[in-house]
């Protein structure tokens, strides 16, 4: 988890890569209190954002993520506490210079609009002093990572624009100064489903390849399990409730308050997170369509198989008959069935079972690059494939996330881990 | 053209660096000021033609005319840029947080400036700094600042509040994003309290006459004292022609200086 990018996080256009852009954040005993009267906003937060990872805040309205996520970059100044950015404290530098090295990003893209697309996303470019030249490869550059034709919309006016373009060009004003870290306020909330749906995919691809450090915050679950390594569940006050990975916010809430949040029966989602690749393969009798019924049946009883696959030269499947049909048949079939239950490998763990529960065999047929077989599954290894995420096996541990006032945090030098050390109540 | 809901098809209707031009209001400009200089024609006709006599001939003479409307138009504008330097600062101040608590009073003070009869302003002027043109100007400053103020205000207020947010949140100084978003954005606003006060000071400045200011003022007084029917009507048109030219030319700024995106 170490950070390579400098703070200033500007040497872009050194390749794309997995490499982690971007920083780590640390929010220590962080307080907000807006009224002397009123119970804080924000009460003693003490949250760890891992360099590189997207973290979502979710919790019900009026709990504190906005107010939290805008002291990460001080719009809003916190009464108590600091924040500390890859190990520096922000908390009393020039909040301007701050911001800048922070993408930004509100609900319905903020664009200016009097400026143009171009002038939109150059403009913290334009305030860090690049050249003419600069700006504008720059933003074609992000017009294209956003899926934006440039020479079509980089001079259009932001009323020109759809609610999901618009969005699109807020992600790509945000990210011009190639900040490592972006910061994002129920960014998909004003466009439709359907949109929300293309954009949230959108901003995963983005983020494998930019591998920044995003906080986003958002009011629906499903988009938190969705885009999230890790979740926050906030209660009144930015209390946390549960600071863990999607799949254990799913299938193992932490207490009753997640258990509502999440919805019940929301352990049937993790389908939605795990991917067909996650699940071990079994292996098929596999015949070639030159081969006779009879030969094929051997094999099948051979190996104690219900069904054998025929394969055409490229290892695409042809088709997946049963023993009963072969016994019915006079030659193997040469021409690719439709309506074979056929799963991609990077298609959801719900995919793979929609596609089983209407195919006879009760399994899939999961296939790679150019439709290649790689193997089969059935419903037994997706259970148990589940069953092990449920329990949350493999899991790196969650980062440190707590309102506990009698604490002090430990970083350790060598690994960088940061780690809760109680310091009240003398137990050590 | 009518507007479009479909931001979609917006953009198919426009070019690709712009955004589309009013066709109707384009229209309305162009012909604005033709109608204008064919009344002034009709005017300027109708007194060749005249059987004018000779005290008319002398106080209508083009001399005397054009000095008379130079004279309007100095009032007119040292009292307008005055009213800019004064009431756009001052609406500017007022919109910020720390000064907001003012808003209300000084809103108070410059509707009370509007809502006195405009010849007592002037007297009240000039019994306080002497006849002349300094009394009537100052009176007309007081007399025009509130539509500027109010419509600086108004202007800036209008601002999506999301968009200062924006800004700031990606570095914008406060004054970066005063300078390029809200004042852009507040313009159409701000233009309009311009024109508008641009056409109050035109047709009050004529009231300067009655102490000793100035401007075509003068042709109205001469008018009713000497009972000159010709020369009031004269007056008359000149001032309300001068009126809606300063209306006509606000309305072209307006169009011309309107941010592109809106
Ligand atoms: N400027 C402010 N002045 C006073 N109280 C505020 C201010 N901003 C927020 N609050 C209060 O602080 C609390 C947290 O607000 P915040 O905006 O962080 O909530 P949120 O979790 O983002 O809610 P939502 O999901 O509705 O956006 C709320 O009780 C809110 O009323
Ligand atoms: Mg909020």
């Amino acid at each position: 988890m170490s950070s390579q990018a400098s703070a200033e996080g500007q040497q872009n256009g050194q390749g794309a890569g997995q490499e982690v852009t971007g920083v780590p954040i640390l929010l220590d005993g962080v307080t907000k209190q807006y009224g002397s009267k009123s119970a804080p906003a924000v009460d003693h937060l003490t949250l760890e954002i891992p360099a590189g990872s997207t973290v979502m805040f979710v919790g019900p309205s009026g709990c504190g993520k906005t107010t939290t996520m805008k002291m990460i970059n001080r719009l809003i100044e916190p009464t108590e506490g600091s924040i500390v950015i890859d190990g520096e404290d922000v908390t009393t530098m020039n909040g301007d210079e701050l911001r800048r090295r922070m993408g930004y990003v509100i609900q319905a893209g903020g664009l200016f609009p009097h400026m143009t697309v171009a002038a939109n996303i150059g403009m913290v470019p334009k305030m860090l002093g690049w050249d003419k030249q600069r700006i504008a490869s720059r933003v074609d550059e992000l017009l294209e990572l956003v899926s934006l034709d440039p020479g079509q919309y980089r001079d259009r006016y932001p009323k020109q624009l759809s609610g999901g373009q618009q969005q699109r060009v807020g992600v790509a004003r945000a990210l011009a100064a190639d900040p490592p870290v972006l910061l994002m306020d129920e960014p998909f909330g004003a466009v439709d489903p359907i949109t929300r749906q293309r954009l949230q995919e959108e901003m995963i691809s983005i983020q494998q390849e930019l591998k920044k450090t995003i906080v986003i915050v958002t009011h629906d679950i499903d988009e938190a399990v969705k885009l999230g390594d890790w979740v926050v569940v906030f209660d009144e006050g930015a209390h946390i409730q549960q600071y863990d990975s999607p799949e254990r916010i799913l299938s193992d809430p932490a207490n009753d308050f997640v258990a509502d949040f999440v919805g019940r029966g929301a352990g049937l989602k993790t389908l939605g997170l795990a991917r067909v690749h996650e699940v071990p393969r079994m292996e098929a009798v596999v015949v070639t369509p030159e081969q006779t019924p009879a030969e094929a049946l051997r094999q099948a009883e051979e190996s104690g198989h219900g069904h054998v696959l025929v394969l055409d030269k490229q290892q695409r499947p042809i088709a997946w008959p049963s023993v009963e049909q072969l016994r019915r048949a006079e030659k193997l079939p040469h021409i690719h069935e439709e309506n074979l239950p056929v799963v991609g490998t990077g298609a959801t763990l719900e995919d793979a079972l929609d596609t089983m529960l209407v195919s006879r065999a009760g399994a899939a047929l999961v296939v790679g690059a150019r439709g290649r077989f790689e193997g089969v599954v059935d419903l037994d290894t997706v259970m148990e494939t589940l069953r092990d995420r449920r329990a949350g096996e493999n899991q790196p541990k969650a980062p440190v996330g707590t309102n506990d006032e009698d604490i002090t945090l430990e970083r350790s030098p060598e690994t960088g881990e940061i780690t809760i050390v109680p310091s009240g109540g003398g137990a050590r | 053209m009518t507007t479009t809901a479909n931001a979609e098809s917006t953009a198919e209707t426009t070019n690709r660096s712009g955004l589309r031009v009013d066709r109707g209001s384009l229209r309305s400009l162009i012909l604005y000021p033709v109608i204008l200089l064919a009344i002034l024609g009709l005017l300027i006709l109708w007194l060749l033609t005249a059987d004018l006599t000779n005290t008319e001939r002398v106080t209508l003479a083009p001399g005397e005319l054009w000095t008379m409307t130079k004279q309007h138009l100095w009032l007119t504008l040292v009292a307008t840029v005055i009213v800019l330097v004064v009431a756009i600062p001052l609406g500017v101040l007022l919109t910020r947080k720390p000064f907001r608590p003012f808003k209300g009073f000084i809103s108070g003070v410059a509707n009370f400036g509007q809502a006195a009869p405009a010849v007592g302003l002037i007297v009240l002027f000039a019994t306080w700094i002497g006849y002349g043109p300094t009394a009537a100007i100052a009176a007309l400053v007081v007399y025009a600042v509130l539509p500027v103020l109010a419509n600086t205000m108004a202007g800036l207020d209008a601002v999506d509040k999301s968009l200062i947010e924006a800004g700031r949140g990606m570095g914008m100084s406060a004054w970066a994003v005063l300078w390029r978003i809200e004042l852009p954005l507040a313009v159409p606003l701000m233009l309009a309290g311009v024109r508008t006060a641009l056409v109050l000071v035109v047709g009050t400045a004529t009231l300067g006459t009655f102490i000793n200011a100035g401007g075509l003022g003068l042709l109205i007084t001469t008018g009713v004292n000497l009972d000159l029917s010709r020369v009031l009507i004269t007056g008359s048109i000149l001032v309300a022609l001068l009126a809606l030219t300063v209306d006509w030319v606000g309305r072209v700024v307006e169009h011309i200086a309107r941010p592109r995106g809106l």
